[in-house]
């Protein structure tokens, strides 16, 4: 299809970071030629009962943990779903966005710390370390997103890296604030007698999560989204039409950083501990992994991802204290095989270039 | 409609009656009334070197409303890089750019297409992933102001869903808004192309080739399409096909080498020895 | 503050600097001539100093230790690239940085369960274990040759890229990978080539290291994340950017961790010099990356020309 191939090759010129989703569509392109539309309407039910599933074994784990005293599984899950929030944040401005961040840990970590560090300083305020949380995050995110967003494609990747690496050395650094081994807290979040319960953390959890997933779903098809999205593939069209691309993809990754930082505060409520660990460029990398294994510019995709990647990783380390040697090469598969993500299989096939973020449902 | 025989003949004629490069007006066969507006377009002395090679060479252009000022020359005549001057994609070395009252010359791609320039490409620069609908409505939002909207959907904007659909059904694919634009014709791609272009609300028309690509039949819509939107727009049409450009133009220039051979009536280039000579062996000169 | 201390201190960071040379080389090279993404560079570094450590300790020869890995590695990227990476040179950005991503994570366990979780040492040879003397001014002799082997690797570099016709191919294809192609040249041999020449300089570079750091898993990052803030700041794809900045990238961040928290003791108190000290001392390159940037986008030495 030489048409397609020339609006491929102008928008690979003019794509600067997401140059995999042009040929991801291309390829998609070929394999929806000959796929019949009646198995949308299977693939749109099957999304259905997995979101249900899904959603219905997140919100109701603390009703099993409570009957069944299982602290255990609530802590694991309550893990999930901090991982599956941060998913959904990375996934603005990198599904959406087209922002490769490998970076992004960083905000988790700095939500984190400001629980920790405003606890060690005895200020304990639950609206305090949450508030802390988001407006520290947005004045770090938006000087590393202005440099950042001046380069283009692997200088980006590598940015965000740098800083987050930046921010790792600093902690590692803060003697009085643990340094490299981290703090254990001993207050927690304080609101009130709901402080340091695990039911509670975990029921405000899955709300918010389910009010990010809300948020998203409105933002990608609001006018916002439109551009941002547009943007990721042809940022110059964008631009010639008149709106100028670098402040929306800045809000996104803005967004994209309060809404990890919201994760951060949750993960050190719900540990109860606080390291640099946390916003090592690993815990990138593996974010980035569960938003591509759940699929990249969906909206729910990113909460099957976390799942999956978490599961497995729970799996693989109750088997054999070496799974790294197993996961590596997992990773590796899915980014060859699975481009699409888990999440991706199940989208309608529209008879062009796979759908975009629209199909949450 | 046939494609007019556009031979070269012995004619004698000198291509500007002052004998000199045509350089220093531009203003060619309109009514009395035209000297009294201000040109939407007035370049002035545009010059662009990429390295050793000089690739705009002191190019004027006049443009009114009403004008389809058509562009032509062999291939790296310059004519892609002289649209993307005065869109503001590239800087030139020297020389300006007046929109209406404005001296553009300095600001931004997004700004002068604010102000009214609206540029369509050789290569659709579509986002294939969008019903046709998005895209269109992608131009309409960026002609109105800020998009920071983060709740309503983009569809849900009656009234600019409504200049969208507009501008659609302006081109004839009021029927397609829903499909995915990737899905459809090369031809259809092209019209959403120019809809996305007339949707951003502009003065000013840049088309770059815009039958690139298109059969007869879809080339014949295009130019219907383009003599319709004549009156409404001041319009800058860079051509490979002569054809269209003698059903088109109000005026042709010829850019060779960077340099404006001559601008004139289309008639006083079709009969110009020294434009035959610069498309000496060009095919599609005959065409 | 001696003379002497600082004129230690910016030696060690001239050789910090052309160990991350050695680094940055090869990765400029990968990315700017193959447009590829390779977190897992500093999994060849590791790789490399275990190689030779591990020659050293059965053979007693340092030369072959160094030139086993350095060789070993160049084989081994021969070997990633045919084996698989090549796929990857087609797709975008992420999907390279993922599957490396997942490489890395699997080469820092193989060298936990092959060599255990202890560090490794090695010894430099007892001819360069001493010092060199000048004047009253010491300083050990194997910094001195690592300083030495990166100055001859980088001229042998700047002789096979300016005067070699491979070296030809490389520079025509770090500013335009696809004419290069389209010239017939077989480019999948051309970037197997330079992706394997880029794993020895880093195999090397790892090899070099060995005497003087702990090997251990892990050790390939760090060095990793600085060197692509050179390659950054130096320009991608640029060779003259990776040395210079290099260069810049080892003197400062050495010269800073020592002078800062100097500095900040006797500007403002000891105390405020230990607390804050290291953390801004870390900080230091970044920010000097940041600034670099804001101004010059694409680096010192931009290699692709932006825009037209």
């Amino acid at each position: 299809m030489a048409r397609h191939e020339s609006t491929h090759t102008t928008t690979m010129l003019e794509a600067t970071h997401v140059a995999s989703d042009e040929a991801r569509m291309n390829q998609q392109q070929s394999l929806l030629a000959a796929t019949p539309k009646p198995l949308n309407a299977t693939r749109a039910l099957l999304r259905r009962i997995i979101i249900t599933i899904v959603l219905a074994v997140l919100f109701l784990m603390p009703l099993y943990a409570w009957l069944a005293d299982d602290i255990f599984m609530l802590t694991l899950f309550g893990r999930i779903l901090v991982f599956a929030l941060a998913a959904l944040g990375l996934n603005i401005a990198l599904g959406f966005g087209g922002m490769v961040s490998l970076g992004h840990a960083l905000y988790i970590g700095l939500g984190a710390y400001s629980v920790g560090i405003l606890s060690t300083l005895g200020m304990t305020d639950g609206w305090l370390h949450l508030f802390t949380a988001v407006a520290i995050t947005s004045v770090v995110a938006i000087p590393i997103g202005w440099v950042a967003l001046r380069t283009q494609g692997i200088a980006f990747i590598m940015i965000t890296l740098a800083f987050a690496q930046l921010f790792y050395y600093v902690f590692v650094s803060l003697r009085q604030f643990g340094g490299d081994d981290g703090i254990s807290l001993t207050n927690l979040s304080s609101f009130g007698v709901l402080t340091g319960d695990k039911y509670a953390i975990y029921i405000s959890l899955s709300l918010v999560l389910a009010f990010v997933l809300w948020l998203v779903n409105r933002i990608v098809h609001a006018r916002f989204g439109l551009v941002l999205r547009a943007t990721c593939v042809n940022e110059r069209r964008v631009n010639a039409l008149g709106t100028r691309s670098m402040p929306y993809r800045l809000m996104a990754y803005m967004l994209s950083a309060q809404i990890c930082a919201l994760a951060g505060f949750f993960l050190a409520n719900l540990t109860g501990f606080v390291s640099p660990a946390m916003m090592s460029w690993v815990v990138s990398g593996e974010l980035i992994v569960m938003v591509l294994l759940g699929g990249l510019g969906t909206v729910f995709g990113p909460i099957i991802g976390a799942v999956a990647f978490l599961m497995l990783e729970e799996g693989l380390k109750m088997m054999t204290d070496h799974w790294p040697l197993i996961m590596g090469p997992f990773i590796v598969l899915v980014v060859v095989f699975l481009k699409n993500g888990l999440w991706g299989l199940l989208q309608d096939r529209k008879e062009s270039p796979q759908g975009d973020g629209g199909n949450i449902k | 409609m046939n494609k007019p025989h556009t031979t070269i003949t012995e004619s004698t004629l000198m291509p500007n009656a002052t004998g000199d490069t045509p350089m220093s007006s531009a203003h060619f066969a309109t009514p009395q009334e035209r000297s009294i507006k201000k040109p939407l377009l007035k370049v002035n002395g545009l010059v662009k070197h990429f390295g050793g090679l000089c690739v705009t060479d002191q190019v004027d252009l006049t443009i009114f409303k009403g004008d389809i000022h058509a562009v032509i020359g062999p291939n790296g005549a310059g004519k892609t890089t002289l649209i993307n001057q005065i869109v503001g994609e590239i800087k030139p070395d020297t020389g300006h750019i007046y929109l209406g009252n404005e001296d553009v010359s300095h600001w931004s791609v997004a700004r002068r297409a604010r102000a009214g320039i609206g540029r369509s490409y050789q290569i659709n620069s579509l986002i294939p992933h969008f019903t046709v609908l998005e895209n269109v409505l992608l131009a309409a939002q960026a002609a109105a102001g800020h998009n920071f909207y983060f709740f309503k959907p983009a569809t849900s904007v009656t009234h600019l869903v409504e200049q969208a659909q507009a501008c659609l059904e302006s081109v004839n694919l009021i029927a397609e808004q829903d499909r995915v634009a990737g899905a459809l014709s090369y031809g259809q791609q092209r019209l959403i192309e120019i809809a996305m272009t007339l949707a951003t609300r502009p003065t000013l028309l840049l088309l770059d080739e815009p039958t690139a690509g298109l059969g007869p039949t879809e080339t014949e819509r295009m130019v219907e399409l383009l003599l319709r939107l004549q009156n409404q727009y001041a319009t800058l049409l860079v051509e490979h096909d002569m054809g269209a450009v003698f059903a088109l133009a109000t005026q042709v220039s010829v850019l060779v080498y960077g340099k404006i051979l001559m601008c004139d009536t289309p008639d006083a280039v079709r009969n110009s020895d020294v434009v035959r000579e610069a498309y000496l062996g060009d095919e599609e000169f005959d065409a | 503050m001696t003379f002497n201390l600082v004129l230690a201190q910016t030696l060690n960071g001239f050789q910090f600097g052309i160990l991350l040379f050695l680094m940055a080389a090869g990765l400029t090279l990968v990315f700017g001539i193959m447009g590829f993404v390779n977190l897992a560079h500093g999994s060849l570094y590791m790789l490399g100093a275990y190689f030779a450590a591990v020659i050293a300790d059965h053979s007693g020869s340092f030369v072959l230790a160094i030139g086993v890995a350095t060789v070993g590695m160049f084989i081994l990227g021969l070997l990633l690239d045919a084996g698989g990476l090549a796929i990857l040179h087609k797709r975008g950005h992420l999907d390279q940085v993922l599957a490396t991503f997942g490489l890395v994570l699997f080469f820092n366990e193989l060298v936990r369960v092959i060599w255990g979780n202890a560090p490794l040492y090695m010894d430099a040879p007892e001819t360069l274990a001493g010092s060199f003397t000048f004047l009253d001014f010491n300083y050990p002799a194997y910094r001195l040759v690592i300083i030495a082997a990166g100055l001859l690797v980088a001229l042998g570099l700047y002789l096979l890229i300016e005067r070699t016709r491979i070296g030809m191919l490389i520079r025509a294809g770090a500013s335009n990978r696809g004419m290069v192609g389209a010239l017939g040249v077989n480019i999948s041999w051309l970037n197997r080539f330079i992706f394997a020449l880029g794993a020895a300089l880093a195999g090397l570079a790892g090899a070099l290291v060995g005497p003087i750091l702990s090997i251990q898993s892990g050790m390939g990052e760090p060095i990793l994340i600085l060197t692509l803030v050179v390659i950054v700041i130096g320009g991608i794809g640029s060779i003259r950017g990776a040395f210079y900045g290099a260069l810049v990238v080892g003197i400062v961040d050495t010269l800073g961790r020592v002078l800062l928290p100097v500095w900040l003791g006797q500007t403002f108190s000891p105390s405020l010099a230990s607390a804050v000290g290291p953390a801004l001392a870390s900080m230091l390159v970044y920010l000097l990356m940041a600034v670099i940037l804001a101004i010059k986008p694409d680096g010192l030495f931009p290699v692709k020309a932006r825009g037209s």
